[in-house]
């Protein structure tokens, strides 16, 4: 498997990451897409005009995003369902179109200079991720989590504050998404605003969907299936979003929980 | 001695219908509260109202002197207020432990602090496994929630209110849809509660339930109180009786 498969690859396990972790509160996040070129943009600055290097330049965007993301989601999260997915869309498209009038980031022209980045410290970044997401589903907060995915009145009516939750798990999805669209842009060099178009934050979902919303090893499977299947089977190179869709809507309509559903409980 | 709980004019309308039409009660240390009333009486909006997942039109509603209307569910909930629910409501998908302890207080009212917490917590643990024991779910703590049978499932969802320890327990229509041994054994269960709380309040239809539990009652019509006091005194009440049997009666 050649080194630019396994850093995309990388890259797509964290968007997967970054939805799940918004779809643990219950909350189905379409505006990952942004989050991504917002990550990527803040690093690119630290990087390319102010010197600092990758991983705190990473950091630094991944919390500048999820900080975005929480002021965001307060009025964002209010609303559920088909009116939630329009709303975390228009965050994509309105993301979008801000950076494409931004002359400081390079406008439509785009925004390059960043390097730095490579395959060793993408697998780095997603085992760190993934520990934490295994430490998270191991602790309280996990069943916090899914009470409020399950029922969000009873879970208030056992004292938990749903939006403080809702809110803080659609900003550690932001940071996720952050950290991987600052990744992407210095793996890449150069990016233009329409390199985060919504068809990504789709595909983010798609990982989700496909790999399973019970565990954080649904998305990683649905990641790879995405990415990988793609470069050895020709068809799928032509036909990329009919199949995927085609793909989604049968594990919808046959397999609801993914390709791995079990839901690992926190409590032995 | 002021009430525990205490409500005064409260009313709550949905467009042109009036659910509750300036209600007032007092609920007092050590008393188990029944309310009872046609379908349609206002019943479960004063405990929508009084948790939070309504709010008041007008009136106020204070525990321990404190006014909790108008504040969040979880706020409410966190000063000692539990509730189940008419149509029972736990959490399918976790397991029969789990769903006590996710109403721990502690792990809510943090949950930063929740994600560094060891998961085996031992005085949790021991707590949550203690009121699984007292409603006689000890052996199915690990299964899913979904596998319990209806009358389990209402346990579960009164062991898991009584979990960090409320104050106040209000139960809605609890008999629901029981036979008469599981109505029995929902008797004890409640009594059992009663001695981990100050008070309770107690909707339901089963007046075999009402009249073993209630130390106090409140009969409703059309969001409104139409009479209170002694259990016996209620029941036979002319204007509880035409309530429930119609004009006739």
């Amino acid at each position: 498997m050649n080194q630019d498969l396994v850093f995309f690859t990388c890259v797509n396990i964290l968007l997967g990451w970054s939805v799940y972790v918004v779809l643990l509160s219950g909350s189905l996040s379409f505006a990952q897409g942004a989050f991504m070129a917002l990550g990527c943009y803040a690093a690119g600055l630290f990087t390319t005009k102010m010197g600092l290097p990758l991983i705190p330049a990473l950091a630094l965007a991944g919390l500048i995003t999820a900080g975005i993301a929480a002021v965001l989601g307060f009025p964002a999260l209010r609303v559920k369902g088909v009116y939630l997915i329009l709303v975390t869309l228009g965050i994509t498209i309105c993301v979008r179109i801000a950076l494409e009038n931004l002359e400081l980031l390079g406008g439509v022209g785009g925004f390059g200079g960043m390097a730095g980045a490579n395959v060793y410290l993408a697998l780095g970044i997603v085992a760190a991720v993934g520990v934490c997401l295994w430490f998270l589903s191991t602790s309280p907060l996990q069943l916090i989590l899914d009470a409020v995915r399950e029922d969000e009145n009873v879970a208030a009516a056992v004292g938990i504050n749903v939006t403080y939750i809702k809110v803080a798990s659609f900003s550690a999805g932001a940071l996720i998404a952050g950290i991987a669209g600052g990744l992407y842009g210095h793996y890449m060099n150069f990016v233009r605003p329409d390199s985060f178009d919504a068809l990504i934050s789709i595909y983010a979902v798609f990982f989700v969907i496909l790999g399973g919303v019970n565990n954080f090893l649904g998305p990683v499977i649905g990641a790879i299936a995405m990415t990988v299947l793609p470069e050895y089977m020709r068809v799928l190179q032509e036909w990329r979003p009919t199949v995927f869709s085609a793909l989604i809507l049968a594990m919808l309509l046959f397999r609801p929980d993914g390709l791995l559903p079990l839901r690992l409980t926190t409590v032995k | 001695m002021g009430a525990l709980l205490s409500a005064h004019g409260v009313t709550k309308s949905f467009g042109g219908i009036r659910a509750l039409d300036g209600i007032d009660f007092a609920l007092g240390e050590g008393e188990v509260l029944g309310i009872i009333g046609p379908n349609g009486a206002g019943k479960t909006a004063l405990i929508n109202t009084i948790t939070g997942f309504y709010r008041a039109d007008s009136g106020s509603i204070r525990l321990a002197g404190d006014e909790i209307s108008g504040l969040p569910i979880h706020a409410i909930s966190r000063r000692g207020i539990a509730r189940t629910f008419q149509n029972i409501r736990i959490f399918k998908r976790l397991t029969v432990l789990e769903n006590v302890l996710v109403a721990g207080k502690r792990a809510a009212l943090n949950p930063i602090a929740a994600l560094f917490r060891l998961r085996r917590e031992k005085p949790a643990l021991e707590a949550a496994a203690n009121l699984l024991s007292a409603f006689g779910l000890e052996a199915k703590a690990d299964w899913r929630a979904a596998t319990l049978s209806y009358g389990e499932a209402r346990r579960l969802e009164i062991a898991r209110a009584l979990y960090g320890g409320p104050q106040v327990l209000l139960l809605d229509e609890p008999a629901a849809g029981m036979n008469e041994a599981e109505t029995e054994r929902l008797v004890n269960d409640i009594r059992k509660a009663r001695h981990r709380l100050r008070a309770v309040v107690l909707i339901e239809h089963d007046m075999s339930l009402i009249r073993a539990l209630s130390t106090r009652l409140i009969a409703m019509d059309y969001g409104r109180k139409i009479a209170e006091g002694e259990p016996a005194a209620v029941l036979a009440h002319p204007q509880v009786q035409r309530a429930y049997l119609g004009e006739a009666a």
